[in-house]
């Protein structure tokens, strides 16, 4: 997926857009990552700032939810369901071999509400079911 | 020509998109319509063609069948291999009682002109025409109770948001379905989203909300972009906005994102995470309904509950209430999920046994091996032998069987299922996604994996299963919300249900 280079500028051009919005430093983290692909490091005291709340409530908001990166993310995002209906017909042993196959590409899901198809995986945010190593390399980029 | 080609994110899974590319394609003068999903997941993609005698369905249709479909002439309705004659004589189908998901796969998602034609907006109209205490009046006597998984009758708390003097009110829609073998919610939301739409104003309506807010986990990109067309769709309408469908009632709606944690499903911590902040769940009292969202009264409901009005207030009180049993009145959007031949979305009256939608729908495993556990009602629900497969599903005797409905998932495993494997991630789930407030859910799940790992390792097996038992009790009765209070649900049920799998020896089986 492509992203836009961050700087202090561009990501204030975000965060403007959301002045209006109560309660918004979750949206704003969501919304700064959607634009650079990740939170930069910087940008929790610009959203502190911005919204007018202190960067430890920032910082906690950041690294309470799983979806908030704040490392630049991989070329290719590929999210195995790991929870029980996927497990159910065999998602720990494809998450083992897609880890061993792609890496840091490979994240741990829970649930993308495709229990009767599984295995279910996102790949760059296209949904696949009955997923295998094979089908998840042919939709990688 | 209409040709149908569900748009519903489980169908794109398997092929959807590229399906209705290729009839685009190689059929002339076709009218492709994106509609839902009508639940039967193993037969997606369905193609259904409108012909004069209704609609025709065939499936599961890939991009190289397409060639010999139209060799066929499928567009009149020609035979094939993949047949499966009119879309409302599948026996699957037509043997279910579908009130809540009575549109769903049928209508395009996005025409409100399809929405009217299937009887949207009838509910509303009525609330509109009615009184407040008349519209909550109505929904109680329905006996509709909460569809997250609590059962909490609807009526009820909204009577008490109607009752509470705020200059602001809220209607939150809890669509953050994070439960692993539930799907029903998405399903709705990709497949009549107007139904959810409409059972939030009736809910304004009633309870003197002007603000609703729908919150939609992030795993779910397909229904947040369908949702959002059919709000700005409502709002373009006079429907959503200042003057509801011309009436002196206005009502804003808007889509808030989830970001990735469980328990954010907890109304509490949806609360607080709609809020902007980590998702900690609040102590009750005070009740979200008297200070909820940004501290002002808010009725929570889940996606089902609330899509579930509009056909309530349509119909009426009497026309629900006459399906059920006992005090679960009216029909149950299951679920069926996992390892199982025919999956997907059964409704049906409350009181169907296990065994009956397990075995009956499902047709057993997808793998063809015995059924060794099912687990209800998601990752906090109970895991049950084949033996209690008579026990009725309906919100009491799921509860006297030591289980729960929940949600209404069940997820099917068959007999490659390790039960201490299955009790070992529920514990390692809740240490990965508990908020951290209450000590019994925060240490207790961590400790709760190192005692079964010990357990699977044969390391002094009595001795650590009296020592889990103790933990599941401290868990259950000490813990702040359903996360950490349910958790031992699934590990006592595997431990009791399951022995066999808790002796510490290799070849227990």
């Amino acid at each position: 997926m492509k992203y836009s280079a961050w700087s202090q500028e561009a990501a204030l051009d975000v965060l403007a857009t959301l002045r209006e919005e109560k309660g918004a430093v979750l949206m704003a983290l969501q919304a700064l990552q959607k634009e650079f692909g990740y939170v930069h490091q910087e940008d929790v005291a610009l959203v502190a700032n911005f919204f007018n709340n202190s960067r430890a409530d920032v910082h906690g908001v950041l690294t309470f939810y799983h979806d908030l990166l704040t490392e630049p993310p991989t070329e290719n995002q590929i999210s195995v369901c790991v929870a029980e209906a996927c497990q159910a017909v065999g998602s720990r042993k494809l998450e083992k071999d897609l880890k061993a196959k792609f890496g840091k590409e490979v994240h741990d899901g829970y649930c993308f509400g495709n229990c009767a198809l599984g295995p279910s995986a996102m790949v760059n945010g296209a949904i696949l079911g009955r997923a295998s190593v094979d089908s998840i390399a042919k939709a990688r980029v | 020509m209409k040709i149908y080609v569900p748009g519903d994110s489980a169908a794109i899974s398997v092929g959807a998109d590229e399906v209705a590319q290729a009839i685009a394609a190689k059929v002339n003068g076709a009218t492709i319509i994106r509609n839902g999903s009508r639940g039967a997941l193993w037969l997606e993609p369905m193609v259904e063609i409108e012909t004069d005698k209704g609609r025709t369905a065939y499936g599961p249709v890939s991009v190289s069948d397409i060639d010999s479909l139209i060799a066929a002439d499928f567009m009149h309705g020609g035979a094939h291999p993949l047949s499966l004659g009119e879309s409302e004589k599948i026996e699957w189908l037509a043997s279910q009682d579908r009130v809540t998901f009575k549109r769903v796969g049928i209508i395009d998602p996005l025409s409100l002109a399809d929405y009217e034609a299937h009887g949207g907006l009838v509910g509303l109209r009525r609330a509109i025409s009615i009184n407040s205490a008349e519209i909550i009046e109505e929904v109680t006597q329905s006996g509709v109770r909460g569809r997250g998984g609590a059962g909490f009758p609807a009526g009820i708390k909204w009577k008490t948001v109607a009752g509470a003097v705020s200059d602001q009110k809220y209607i939150c829609c809890n669509a953050d379905e994070g439960d692993s073998g539930t799907f029903a919610d998405r399903m709705l939301i990709e497949g009549d989203p107007f139904t959810l739409i409409e059972g939030m104003t009736i809910a304004a309506i009633a309870v003197g909300a002007t603000q609703g807010i729908v919150y939609l986990r992030s795993e779910y990109p397909y229904a947040i972009k369908i949702l959002q067309k059919a709000i700005d769709i409502a709002h373009a309408f006079g429907w959503l906005g200042s003057s509801i469908l011309g009436s002196n009632f206005a009502f804003d709606l808007k889509i808030r994102v989830g970001a990735g944690s469980y328990v954010c499903g907890e109304e509490t911590a949806m609360l607080e995470s709609i809020e902007g902040k980590r998702g900690v769940v609040r102590a009750k009292p005070p009740l979200p309904a008297l200070e909820g969202l940004f501290g002002k009264p808010t009725v929570i409901n889940n996606v089902l509950t609330l899509s579930t009005i509009p056909a309530v207030m349509a119909d009426g009180a009497d026309a629900y209430k006459a399906r059920g049993v006992g005090r679960s009145l009216g029909t149950q959007v299951f679920q069926l999920a996992g390892n199982i031949k025919r999956g997907g979305i059964v409704e049906k009256p409350f009181g169907i046994s296990i065994e009956e939608v397990v075995n009956g729908y499902g047709g057993g495993t997808l793998t063809g091996e015995p059924i060794r556990a099912v687990q209800i009602g998601g990752p906090l629900g109970a895991y049950f032998g084949t033996d209690k497969f008579e026990t009725s599903l309906d919100y009491e005797s799921m509860l006297a069987a030591g289980g729960m409905l929940g949600h209404g998932g069940i997820v099917v495993f068959d007999d490659s299922v390790d039960l201490a494997q299955q009790a070992r991630f529920a514990m390692a789930f809740c240490a990965l996604e508990s908020c951290g407030k209450c000590t019994p859910c925060r240490l207790g799940s961590t400790r709760g994996v190192e005692t079964i790992d010990l357990i699977i390792q044969g390391v002094k097996v009595d001795e650590n299963k009296k020592l889990l038992l103790d933990l599941c009790e401290v868990m259950t009765d000490g813990s702040l919300c359903a996360m950490g209070g349910l958790t031992p649900m699934p590990v006592k049920s595997a431990m009791i249900n399951f022995p066999e799998d808790f002796t510490g020896e290799v070849s227990r089986r």
